[in-house]
């Protein structure tokens, strides 16, 4: 492994373990990789319990349970046992497909803190639609017996063209399930998000509509909800301050215990991120390469390196910089001041032609199948 | 809304008021965040186990601490916590 050379290094706090790839939804903005269907190999119930306990050794307090669907593996109680034992606050990132009042019982008494309920859409036909699995009804269920059993209802409702017309109707389905917190994530454009960028990615006279109801509702409900807004970076001028600094805060695990600076690292060429097999928790956070590659500021070339505002943004995001320049050194395009930030305006006026097109070609569906045609 | 001196606080459910030995800080966990806290901030809300309205609240710090004028910091602490829902009444 790479030596360690950069100072005020910071131990990680956030966790998020994505214990499987399998998901019975076929979501066409999913974060996983395009090529997730050649990872088969999942780790063991006492690797991840040597994982946890290392990465909460460090300091990780906040944990995501995640994948796919994480429900599908059969440990999980027994992993958020081992979590609640360690004193994580943890948290269940599930699409709410196979979850019973039984299995809510059992997690919490497990131990689990909270349960984020992914809801695709507000009505039953898109939501069905956009999961490619008919499971609207069911997930309202689920999100009434989230709060019956005390958790803090989180709702997260991914947001891009086929659905922020309905940006009204998503608040009041919030408002009437009862959310404590409600995760209004703008797509974020990588893995099948980026394959399917010309169908969702919003113009911005949508963007700016839903943004100004959403934050017309964020004072109505203050108090009761609360609400995260995640932003469409490809309408700011600024990129967003990427995983708070690459290897400062955050720490994902692949279902194959590989480790990422940021669940989309994965693409980025030649980290060779390490594994958990291999190594220890400690000594991937301090040591390996991968993330040591983007930490502190000395990678950065122009006009990142002398800019003003460096510390603020990090440069923006590294998948972002390579997934639309090619080079993942150079500043997010997103960014005003990136000579490429031209490309943002070419991917909009893109995504507006598709739009318009009489015969639109049809979103790819994350599923094994399109995952195996396309990598 | 405003702590209303009658009744009695508590730590929200919905929140954990945990102590992390990495960090030597309390803190409060909550859905995709955390709130490191100050070592006053973290007595005050330690006090807030449902048994307490506000003038036991600093009562017992003043005692604790042995010290006297700390209700208008207490109670402008409270406030805040309040509104941030990290404690309730009722």
């Amino acid at each position: 492994m790479a030596g360690s050379n950069k100072t005020n290094m910071t131990p990680p706090r956030w966790l998020l373990a994505e214990l499987t790839y399998s998901c019975p939804l076929q979501c066409p903005y999913c974060s996983n990789p395009i090529d997730y269907a050649k990872y088969q190999s999942e780790l063991d119930t006492e690797d991840w319990k040597r994982v946890l306990t290392q990465a909460r050794k460090m300091g990780a307090v906040q944990l995501g349970f995640s994948g796919g669907e994480p429900l599908t593996r059969k440990d999980l109680p027994e992993l958020v046992k081992h979590a609640r034992d360690l004193g994580y606050y943890s948290n269940l990132i599930t699409s709410g497909y196979g979850l019973t009042e039984e299995k809510i019982i059992q997690l919490k008494e497990a131990g689990l803190d909270h349960i984020q309920v992914s809801i695709q859409a507000s009505s039953q036909e898109l939501n069905d639609h956009i999961a490619g699995t008919a499971s609207f009804q069911h997930k309202k269920e689920v999100a009434h017996l989230v709060k019956k059993h005390g958790y803090p209802m989180v709702l997260c409702v991914v947001i891009h063209r086929e659905n922020i017309h309905q940006m009204p109707q998503i608040l009041e389905m919030a408002e009437e399930l009862g959310a404590d917190y409600l995760e209004l994530a703008n797509t974020q454009y990588y893995g099948w998000a980026h394959a399917n960028r010309d169908l969702l990615l919003p113009t911005k006279e949508q963007f700016e509509q839903a943004e100004q109801i959403a934050q017309a509702f964020k004072e109505k409900v203050a108090g009761k909800m609360k609400i995260y807004y995640v932003v469409p970076d490809f309408y700011e001028d600024r990129p967003k301050a990427c995983m708070n600094g690459w290897g400062t805060t955050f720490l994902t695990i692949a279902p194959d215990g590989v480790a990422l600076p940021c669940h989309s690292a994965r693409e980025l060429p030649g980290l060779d991120c390490p594994n958990v097999k291999e190594y220890s928790v400690e000594q991937i956070w301090n040591e390996s390469k991968a993330f040591n590659f983007f930490r502190g500021f000395e990678w950065m070339k122009e006009p990142c390196s002398s800019c003003d505002e460096k510390e603020k943004d990090f440069g923006g995001c590294r998948c972002q910089a390579y997934l639309l320049s090619g080079d993942m050194y150079a500043a997010d395009p997103v960014c005003s001041k990136s000579p490429n930030h031209h490309v943002i305006q070419e991917a909009i006026d893109s995504a507006k032609a598709s739009a318009l097109a009489d015969n639109e070609k049809p979103l790819i569906f994350r599923n094994s199948k399109n995952s195996r045609l396309l990598s | 809304m405003s702590i209303n001196p009658k009744q009695t606080i508590k730590f929200s459910s919905m929140h954990r008021l945990q102590w992390e030995e990495v960090q030597q800080k309390d803190v409060i966990l909550y859905p995709e965040g955390m709130v490191e806290l100050n070592q006053s901030s973290a007595e005050i809300l330690k006090m807030c186990d449902g048994t307490r309205n506000l003038a036991q609240i600093v009562t017992d710090l003043e005692q604790k601490f042995a010290t006297t004028g700390l209700a208008n910091d207490i109670t402008a602490f409270l406030e805040v916590a309040l509104k941030n829902g990290w404690i309730q009444q009722n």
